[in-house]
This record gives C-alpha cells, structure tokens and sequence, in this order.
C-alpha cells in the first residue's frame, strides 16, 4: 500500500472553505485496505462541485465522511471540519451523537439515491416535513410556510403533495419533494448521492436546472455525487474526478472539460455517448477499476493507462498543477493533452483545441 | 444494415389496461390506462429500433407487446406476416406454432442481477436455452458452445467463468451473460428494456459495440428501449437503425438516428435532445416546454397529447389529434408539418 501524502503538502484549494476534508480514510478492515484513501478535498463555500466516479471508486464514501455517517462498521479517520458562515468551525469528528444529529439536516443536509426508500410509505409527505421541523425543535408554522415555498420552486403543487402519500407521487415528484425536505431546516451545505440516477434522463435535467434556481435564491453549498460527467457539467463550478478511492483530478468545470489532465478523465470523456461526438471515436475503457484489497502500487490507474511508464508503477504521482486551481495526479500529464485527443473537441472553443489537440 | 424482409409487423397496437374498482368503491369508475394507443411499426431483419421517451410513455409495454409478451387490446402483431395472437388461440391455419414464436422473440432485461437464477451457476443458466433449441446437444457439444460465446462476449477465461454464481459477476458481466442466454436461443428480435441504463457511463459504449457485433453473427434484430437519446443515437446510428419517440403511448416521430437528431421534427423530440447533456459547455438555456410532469395516463389530454406541454402549442391543438405526417424519411405526429393547416391561425395557448 502506497503512503499517499499527495494532497496533504498541497495548498488548499478553497478561499473559503466550508467543509474541509484532511487525509479522510475509511477503512472496513481496520487495516490497511482503504475505501476511502487519504482524501484531502475542499469545498468553497457557495459553489456546486460534482465529484464524479465510476461504481466502487469511493465518491459515496466521500459524501458521507463530511457528515461522518459512514455505515458500520467502517472507520473514518482524518479530519473534516466545517466552518459555518457565523461561528466558530467546528470538528465533525469530535462532536457528540446529539451535536452530530444537530449538525445533520440543520447545517449539512443529505439527499440519497431513490426517493422510495427515503420516504416512509405510511406516512404522507407533509407529516415528513412536521416530524423533521419537530425533531429539530423548529416553529412548525413556520417551517411549513416555507415547506410550502420549497415545493413551489420545484414545481410541485404544495397541497397536493403534501396531502399524498409517497406512493401516490411520480419518482420525479418523489425525489423533488425530497430535495424540498433536505431543506426544510436552512442548511448551508447540500450534500446530493446520485439524487436522479433513478429517474429519465428529461427529469434528470429538469432537476438539475431547478437546484441552479435553489442554489442562486437561497445562497447553497452544493456537493453533487454522480457517475455522469455530462450531466453534471452544466450544473458544477468545479469537478473532482475519483479513481481508485481518492480524487485523481479536480478543478474547474470548463478546465476540465476542455483541458482535462489525466488519462482517465480524458478516457472518461470519450467514453460517454454524447450527441456531439461522431459516433466512431467513442471508445471504452479497458479493464476495470480495483478492488481495495489490490489497489496497484505506484499510480493506481497505470495498468489501464497507454502512457504508463516505470515511473507510474513504483511512484504514486503527485498532485501537479496543471492550470489555474486545476490539478492533476499524473506524471505524464503534459503527453495524456497531446497524446489523448477528446472526441468532442471540434465542439469547444479554440482554446480547448490549441490546447489539447495538436 | 436492415434486411428487407419484415420480421415483426405492429399494425394500430393499442394495449389499454383497465383498473377496475374495489367492492368498497362503490359507484367508482373504471379507469383506462392507455399504455399503447395506435401504433404502427415494422421491424425488419437484422434491423434496429430504439424507443426513447421519458418514464410512463409506454415504450416498454410497446417493447413487450411486440415480442409477444404483452397481449394488445386493439390492432395486430404480426410474425413474418401470422398474427401471433391467432396463432396462440389455435385460430390460424399456419406451420408456426406459439413456442416457435416464443423462441424466435427474446428479452434482456433492465436489472441483470434479478434476470439471472442466483442459485444456479453459469454453465447451468445458459444450458437451459440450449436444451429448449437443440435438445440433441451433446454433454460436451453444449459445454463448447457455451464456452466459446462467453469468450466472445469476453468472459475469459471461459471455463473459469461458467462455474461461478452470478452474484460473483460485475453488472456489465451479468448483462452479458443475459446477452448470452438471449443470443443461444437463436433469435429473430431481442428486446433490450433499458439493458444499459443500469451500467456505468463508461460501460455502456462497450455494452452497446458487443451487442452490435453479435447481432452480425447471429443476425438477429433489436428493439432498443432507452431514455436517453445519445444511447440511441449510437445504437442506431451504428447500425443503420430507426429511433422512435414516445409519447403518452404513441409514436410522435420515427426516423433515422441522425435525422431525428439533427433535425427533430416534433417539438417533444427536441425536448428530448435538450434533456441530453453534452460537453460543450454552451448553456442549453430553459425547458423548452410549459410544464415538467407527464399528464395522468388515466385521463391524457385531448386533441394532441402534447399539447399540455408542447411550447408550441395552439389553439388548434387542443381540440383535434394530428395525423402522422411524413416529413422526408421522417413521420412526425404534429400540425407543424402541414402548410396550410388550421394550426398556423389558432391563437398560441398560454397558460
């Protein structure tokens, strides 16, 4: 196992930070077998940043470390702070059950995949939002009042849904009125596990424009889990790509798309089917992601990387910066630009083109 | 590239289901779901037909109806020129019997976790199509075919991969060996419900350029179900294939992948193409139709079933149903494409 010190020696990343993340590992073993290895990641405050992987590379594990809510019997080790807007910052790790329970909801709240399963079938929607508002001690009046006005902005008709029972509603009611509750409490920061990976690609970005709207009017942190890049690209300020349980490369949404610095982005990319693209320079990856009980020594990706060299299989990349807040974990960073042209690049604008194709 | 012999022959299918009331419901009425409503479609030899529309379109119980696992309700399903259903009745007077059709039409399904018996390993799984096509098989003549169409599908080493459980495979191997088990029934159509849907964004590209190459070798056809247009589109476009848009259990346009992409006819087609992300950082600006949610499938809107919705929707669009119009290779099921038509003076609607 590779000691990564990549991130910890880098500057932060964020002004302003709201969450940060140092050297967060989450181990189930106990030993050295990470699902989540030694990730240091900031999120600024007020912006949307998509952290994007494939199934098992960690990005759920990401998510639920900033709320420590791990499922057992997994071990969170590393630091996470967050650092309300008024107040003094706070170590998530160090709180207690009934300041964690706080915590959740009211300052960092959670929306997971599948909205069935986080209703309560027997209890219609509008008793959600009254037990929450109560169990956080809220006015209740008031809470509902702005229950109400959530609901609106997401296009749902306020009595009707909070009159049904989940069942009643559509998957992309069901997951709309969920996003309503995850912000029924005002939190600063919304944490979002694949919220539309269940729904039709047409709901899925109707959503996406709507939380843009939420994002704007009512000042939100915006952590956004997805396997789709494209999707997530409209919405993001910045992406975190994560291969092999930590992020091999982060920054600006547009740097990214335009002149992404790692194989596997770059690889990521050509592989999404897109309308732009012609159709014969879409290629899949080869191979598969690691188990975490072999992740390969060195860059953990260098036995699916055309540009692998010795160097790749004994040393662990650092991050290099690649570009303005744009960082990279590959040593060969400058060849992955020249070498692996993206198939949507006639797309883009010149400075993509001058950029990564010639 | 599409043969010219028609293999599944869909004339004005309609597939309505009726929710009756309970005996506690006293009075109620009985409510129509209209899943299907007057579709016509041919699906010739090694062609492909994707089927793109948003949840509760009724591009599923199409798929199903037309591989026979759906009885309609109104019109016919025909099998290289049989009515399937007659021949299931005993009413019709052709050489073709039902398990004939049955074998000649297969399915892979959404979630190949659920689709393949967790109990049985591999070797078993796909013996049984097998002993269903060629009953004289050998022991060992069964073991080499299967053998050699898992390493064609990649799983190698074969041997290994036959005796393991399928809870011991990846969702893209899974989905593979559901490919597999459809393909060794030798097949006319395979209908593949959202096969892809569940695999990764980067595993579907390679799931898509297999299902392609075996369609080659075992000249078989596909309806494609998808809700995602670019899937389609690659599927289609590769394959010199037609995509079909649904809505509220009718074809609002059919065509070529690349016609239908560049140049969407019917306004919902084009919302469709707007739902579609891509990378070129260009804001795709708002919806461009009225309102998010589908209509209640129980009570659909009159007129034109778009109208609800449609942008550009008018007076006229509320009161009478659009014909299919062929616009080029296109046919598209809207007023727009008729010059004089009554739409162009109608006031716009507003809401």
């Amino acid at each position: 196992m590779s000691q990564s010190t990549t991130t910890e020696t880098r500057k932060p990343d964020a002004d302003d930070p709201v969450v940060e993340l140092r050297n967060a590992s989450v181990t189930y073993d106990d030993g050295d077998s990470y699902v989540l290895d030694h990730v240091s990641v900031d999120v600024e405050r007020h912006e949307v940043i998509g952290i994007i992987g494939e199934s098992g590379s960690g990005k759920s594990m990401l998510a639920e470390s900033m709320l420590d809510s791990i499922p057992d019997p997994g071990i969170l080790r590393g630091q996470v702070t967050y650092n309300p807007s008024n107040g003094d910052s706070i170590d998530v790790l160090d709180l207690s059950k009934e300041e964690l329970r706080q915590l959740r909801w009211e300052e960092i709240s959670m929306v997971f995949q599948g909205a069935m399963s986080s209703f309560n079938p027997t209890m219609r929607v509008g008793g959600h939002f009254k037990e929450t508002l109560s169990a956080h001690d809220a006015d209740i009046e008031e809470g509902m009042a702005f229950a109400r006005e959530l609901l609106e902005d997401l296009y749902l008709e306020p009595d009707r849904v909070l009159g049904s029972y989940p069942h009643e509603l559509s998957g992309g009611m069901q997951q709309r009125a969920l996003i309503a509750l995850s912000l029924v409490l005002e939190p600063e920061v919304l944490v979002m596990d694949e919220p539309t990976a269940a729904l039709d690609l047409l709901m899925q970005r109707s959503i996406l424009r709507l939380l843009r709207d939420l994002k704007e009017k009512y000042d939100l942190t915006m952590v956004f889990i997805t396997h789709d890049l494209p999707l997530i690209a409209a919405l993001a300020d910045r992406l975190a790509i994560m291969y092999a349980f930590h992020p091999i490369e982060i920054g600006e949404t547009e740097e990214i798309v335009e002149r992404a610095a790692h194989p596997y982005t770059r690889a990521l990319l050509n592989s999404t089917p897109n309308l732009d693209a012609p159709i014969s320079e879409m290629v899949p990856i080869p191979g598969s992601q690691p188990a975490p009980i072999n992740v390969p020594d060195g860059c953990a990706y260098h036995p699916r990387c055309p540009l692998a060299d010795e160097q790749c299989r004994s040393v662990e990349p650092d991050g290099y910066s690649v570009g303005e807040r744009h960082d990279s974990a590959c040593h060969h960073w400058e060849e992955a630009r020249e070498e692996i042209s993206l198939n949507y690049a006639e797309n883009l604008g010149d400075a993509a083109r001058s950029g990564g194709e010639e | 590239m599409p043969g010219d012999e028609v293999v599944l022959s869909l004339e004005d299918v309609e597939v309505h289901f009726e929710n009756k009331p309970s005996l506690l419901d006293f009075g109620g009425d009985t409510e129509v779901v209209r899943a299907v409503d007057g579709v016509s479609l041919d699906i010739h030899e090694r062609d492909v037909i994707a089927l793109v529309g948003e949840s509760g379109c009724g591009k599923t119980t199409l798929g199903k109806t037309s591989i026979g696992l759906q009885r309609p309700t109104g019109g016919s399903v025909k099998y290289r020129g049989h009515d399937i259903w007659d021949i299931r009745d005993g009413k019709a007077d052709a050489d073709l019997s039902w398990e004939e059709i049955r074998t000649s039409l297969q399915i892979i399904h959404q979630d190949p976790g659920a689709s393949l018996n967790p109990n049985r390993r591999l070797i078993s799984i796909l013996s049984e199509p097998l002993r269903q096509v060629s009953p004289d098989l050998a022991k060992q003549e069964k073991r080499e075919r299967i053998y050699a169409l898992l390493e064609r599908v990649g799983m190698t080493p074969a041997a290994d991969f036959a005796e393991r459980y399928p809870h011991q495979l990846s969702g893209g191997e899974q989905q593979r060996v559901a490919l597999c088990r459809a393909l060794l029934m030798n097949p006319d159509v395979i209908l593949a419900d959202e096969a892809i849907s569940a695999l990764d964004v980067s595993l579907r590209v390679e799931m898509m350029d297999l299902m392609l190459e075996l369609q080659e070798e075992f000249d078989t056809s596909y309806v494609f179900i998808s809700h995602d247009l670019s899937n389609a589109r690659y599927f289609t476009a590769h394959s010199g294939g037609r995509i079909g848009v649904m809505y509220l259990g009718q074809l609002a346009e059919i065509g070529y992948a690349d016609a239908i992409v560049q140049d969407p006819h019917h306004p919902y087609t084009n919302v469709l193409r707007w739902a579609t992300p891509d990378l070129s950082m260009q804001d795709a600006g708002d919806l461009p139709m009225r309102k998010i949610d589908i209509p209640d499938p129980v009570d659909p809107p009159a007129g034109c079933n778009f109208h609800t919705r449609c942008p550009e929707a008018r007076e006229a669009c509320r009161t009478a149903d659009p014909q299919t119009y062929d616009a080029g290779d296109q046919r598209v099921k809207c007023f727009r494409e008729e010059d004089g038509h009554d739409y162009w003076d109608s006031p716009e609607l507003t809401d």
